[in-house]
């Protein structure tokens, strides 16, 4: 059934779409949103592909509700995504603390465009990232991941799926206009080429399960409903039976967990790209669509002689913090262009924790760094 | 809110509850267990495969009902029980998926979901329970209290004009409408199980005593004097145009099933 339907091979392509068909491989097989520029597109890939897949998709009301019907939808035992960007993203942060608590594995991609507010609806922007961390209220570990190509936004939609499922969170793939609405070549590998991870199952009966009592990586295999399980799942804090638990102890047990999962595997979730640290005495530390302009930059410093590094974050959260202290001992400073007023330097600065200067880039949105503005910077610091 | 300590030896219902979890949260009086009794009375008497039934809750004294209920259950955010149980059922149209939330949860903060849902006709249920207040957080003025009913947050009166919830529903494309009180247990009963296997957005708003905050600021002190009223004022009137069932402060409740 999805054989026929499975596309494989090159195309031209744009980010938004490929984000979709990211998905599609992925093995999601539902998508519930709200119209948004520049995410729209993926809404309406997934309009047109779900069906051909058996797949279900659904326009909701808001965005409050398109996730709402993405958890019920990954409860419902389907692979489920949502797509939106600035303004529905903050109107998810609500549920999203739903999907952490609850530990539902689903997908949520941010197309960032220029902000606060409605912002520049059809401009670039990158100012999502710490609300990505930090967004729903308390304390949780995320995971999420940037790509800076329509290849990067097929492939890293795949691993969202994965790590959601492997690690049982909402992941977040934190995009923005400038990717998504690029158009370059896409290639599709055929589907028995592609690694698809699904949750894991409870190895004991009804009776004896347990839905929040974790394996050794700290996951609780989960059951679906209507598999006979009977769970009971709720967004207040839980025992291990998934009851409320109104206690400081119980607080105590499920908040480390839901944060150590994450923590403890950061090996496996962390993905960096990185080019000739070694020896630099600056490094360009950068994501995204950003990361793509900087690279121009760092090439024009290296040709006049300067010692540049790069560093890529293709994941951001959770934050690489001990690349970045290693590295902060050998470079006089780390440069991050980044399309807000500082976010992610914020973090590097935190990392390298004095050893090292960081010097922020920042663009307030609406375009890209010209790589002029990021070889300067470049230079002073290096001089 | 107190807790109420219960003799539970050996009710005929105690499988399909959770006894593990009791005593419950719920305040001597409250309406809410009366409502479970006959949920579950009304599932029973619809056969359905209890491991494909699946109850959905919001927040609220009304939105604990799911944790007490021995099927697979979900307590999800304030006012998103609706949408919840929409994904829920599109992935796995094999579910039978109920929602049991309060009058604030659904049509307030829910409210937007609520009609879209009955637009939309997606095939659950959901029992609203409507008790005139926000009775978790402490009385406060909802959506469906009546003019000039007192609570925490209008001890001058409520001024604002209340929901007509069939109504609401009617009109924005439900398959099943229908009101109860907590006086009319056995019609409810069958009201449920009609609804429970009616295709389509199927509604029953289940009017129900909260007599620790509506109840004690309206001179209705005790649960048994809540129902009293209910018993002794309500109308059934099925068949009617919902439009004239509105409910005026401490007068006649019309009941009945609207739409099917
Ligand atoms: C977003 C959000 N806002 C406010 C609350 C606080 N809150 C909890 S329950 C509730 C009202 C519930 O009223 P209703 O749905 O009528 O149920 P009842 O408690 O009366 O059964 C409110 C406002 C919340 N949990 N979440
Ligand atoms: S609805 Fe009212 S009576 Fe019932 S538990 Fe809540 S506060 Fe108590």
């Amino acid at each position: 059934m999805t054989e026929r339907k499975y596309l494989a091979g090159e195309f031209f392509m744009s980010g938004d779409d490929a984000c979709a068909e990211g998905a599609i491989s992925a093995g999601c097989r539902f998508f519930a949103g709200y119209p948004i520029t520049p995410a729209s597109e993926i809404a309406e890939r997934m309009s047109e592909r779900l069906p051909e897949v058996a797949g279900t998709y659904i326009q909701m009301e808001d965005e409050l509700a398109s996730l709402a019907a993405v958890l019920g939808a990954s409860w419902g035992g389907v692979k489920a995504m949502t797509a939106t960007s600035g303004p529905g993203f903050s109107l998810m942060m609500e549920n999203l603390g739903l999907g952490i608590m609850t530990e539902t594995p689903c997908v949520i991609v941010d197309v960032q465009r220029g902000s606060p507010s409605t912002g520049l609806p059809t401009l670039t922007g990158q100012g999502d990232m710490m609300q990505a961390r930090w967004g729903s209220h308390g304390s949780y570990s995320i995971i999420a991941l940037s790509p800076d190509s329509p290849q990067e936004l097929y492939d890293l939609t795949i691993r969202a799926f994965n790590l959601s499922e492997k690690y049982r969170l909402p992941v977040l793939v934190m995009t923005e206009a400038a990717t998504g609405h690029m158009y370059e070549k896409v290639v599709i590998p055929p589907m028995n080429e592609i690694e698809v991870v699904h949750r894991r199952k409870p190895a004991v009966s009804a009776g004896e399960y347990l839905p929040f009592k974790p394996d050794a990586d700290l996951v609780p295999p989960m059951a679906n409903a209507g598999e006979g399980y009977r769970v009971h799942i709720t967004g207040l804090t839980h025992d291990e039976r998934g009851y409320p638990a109104m206690t400081a102890e119980a607080q105590d047990r499920l908040v480390r967990r839901l944060v150590d999962k994450i923590e403890r595997n950061r090996d496996d979730i962390i993905d960096l790209e990185e080019d000739r640290i070694d020896g630099a005495e600056v490094v360009v530390c950068s994501y995204g669509i950003s990361a793509r302009v900087s690279r121009i930059a760092v090439e024009q410093a290296r040709s006049e002689g300067i010692r540049v590094g790069m560093l890529r974050l293709i994941t951001v959260w959770p934050f690489p913090e001990d690349r970045i202290r290693d590295i902060s001992e050998q470079v006089r400073a780390f440069v991050v262009p980044e399309i807000n007023y500082g976010q992610i330097s914020l973090e590097v600065e935190r990392c390298a924790c004095g050893r090292t200067k960081t010097v922020l880039v920042p663009h307030m949105g609406g375009g890209v760094h010209s790589p002029g503005t990021i070889l300067e910077v470049i230079k002073q610091v290096a001089r | 809110m107190n807790t109420a300590t219960t003799n539970r030896a050996g009710h005929p219902l105690d499988p399909y509850l959770r006894t593990e979890r009791m005593p419950h949260i719920w305040c001597s009086g409250c309406g809410l267990g009366l409502v479970v009794n006959c949920f579950l009375r009304g599932l029973i008497q619809s056969r359905l495969a209890l491991d494909k039934v699946v109850v959905v809750s919001g927040i609220g004294c009304a939105g604990r009902a799911a944790g007490y209920i021995n099927l697979d259950s979900f307590h999800t955010t304030h006012g998103r029980a609706i949408p919840f149980a929409t994904g829920l059922k599109l992935a796995n149209p094999e579910l039978k998926v109920v929602v049991i939330s309060g009058d604030g949860d659904l049509t307030a903060i829910g409210g937007n979901h609520f009609i879209h849902a009955a637009r939309r006709n997606v095939d659950i249920t959901v029992l609203c329970i409507n008790n005139f207040i926000y009775g978790m957080t402490g009385g406060q003025v909802g959506p469906t209290t009546p003019l000039t009913a007192r609570t925490t947050t209008s001890v001058g009166g409520n001024i604002d004009q209340p929901f007509n919830i069939p109504y609401l529903a009617a009109a924005s494309g439900a398959a099943y409408v229908a009101r109860w009180t907590t006086a009319q247990v056995i019609r409810l009963q069958k009201s449920i199980t009609e609804a429970l296997l009616k295709n389509g957005f199927s509604l029953i708003e289940i009017i129900t005593p909260c007599p620790t905050y509506y109840g004690r600021m309206n001179k209705q002190r005790t649960g048994l004097e809540q129902m009293k009223y209910y018993r002794d004022n309500s109308i059934v009137k099925s068949g009617i145009d919902p439009k004239h069932a509105g409910i005026e402060f401490n007068g006649p409740i019309i009941v009945g099933r609207f739409v099917d």
